[in-house]
């Protein structure tokens, strides 16, 4: 296994890592890390592609994907302090009433 | 040597990663992402990209994980989410991911199309990176301006409702 094929492995197991915190926990602001773990997967396997070929598309990507991160991780925290507002819990699994 | 570093790195991601989903509190949850992500931005540095190592330290470790933080200390440290950490879909979860992750490295198994590229050049560096930006990136970068615009508008609407 060469360093690319081990970095692209490391991207699958953390993606996978942060896809099943999401599942699994329960608490609000944890679920938001675990998609922030998924997202630094993503960088790290656009990175990766991008030195194996010596092209700066990818690393171009990863900055797109940093804004992205930005205004999500801007709009997720409003939405928690909303929800924490309104249903004074973190807790996914009480008294969240999501419907459609 | 470097490859020494990026498997020293590479598996010290991963365990901070793993800390993430199994830690109770999110303030220790939220040090271990940021351990998790200076991980990665050394191993981009490894990689020879440092503009992305850079990015990943001012941005996501800087920016994002500072009003992480700042949410957490707002919030109740007494919530039941704490005792109870895990859904009644732990196991099955667990179960699929495996079989996702074994499936994967069926593939990544397999002999590489071709032989490994040559490490580190100039390419990735500051001036190449920023000529790109202001050459065939531009738009992008405009919309990325507008998307961050909206980000905060959208934000504020929300933290603004029924105050």
């Amino acid at each position: 296994m060469d360093r690319y094929q081990f970095l692209i492995t490391l991207a699958v197991l953390a993606f996978a890592t942060g896809l099943l915190g999401v599942v699994i926990r329960r608490n609000l602001l944890v679920v938001v890390m675990c998609v922030e773990i998924m997202l630094n997967a993503v960088v790290l396997a656009f990175v990766t592609f991008a030195a194996r070929s010596q092209t700066l598309h990818g690393v171009a990507m990863t900055f797109f994907i940093y804004v992205a991160a930005a205004c999500e991780i801007a709009v997720a925290m409003a939405i928690v302090v909303l929800l924490v507002r309104r249903h004074k819990s973190l807790d996914l699994a009480s008294g969240y009433e999501l419907q459609g | 040597m470097t490859d020494l570093l990026i498997g020293v790195f590479g598996v010290a991601a991963f365990v901070f990663a793993l800390l993430i989903v199994v830690l109770r509190q999110p303030m220790r949850a939220a040090l271990a992402l940021i351990a998790h992500m200076v991980c990665l931005a050394a191993l981009f540095a490894c990689l020879g990209v440092d503009v992305v190592a850079l990015f990943q330290v001012l941005i996501y470790v800087g920016a994002v994980m500072l009003s992480m933080v700042y949410t957490i200390m707002l919030l109740d440290d007494q919530d039941v989410s704490y005792i109870h950490r895990f859904s009644r879909w732990t196991i099955p979860a667990i179960a699929v991911i495996a079989a996702t992750v074994g499936a994967l490295a069926l593939l990544l198994g397999a002999p590489a199309a071709h032989p490994p590229a040559a490490v580190a050049t100039p390419l990735f560096g500051f001036s190449t990176f920023s000529l790109a930006f202001m050459t065939h990136y531009w738009l992008h970068f405009e919309l990325a301006t507008v998307l961050l615009v909206i980000a905060i508008v959208a934000a504020w609407t929300v933290i603004a409702e029924r105050r």
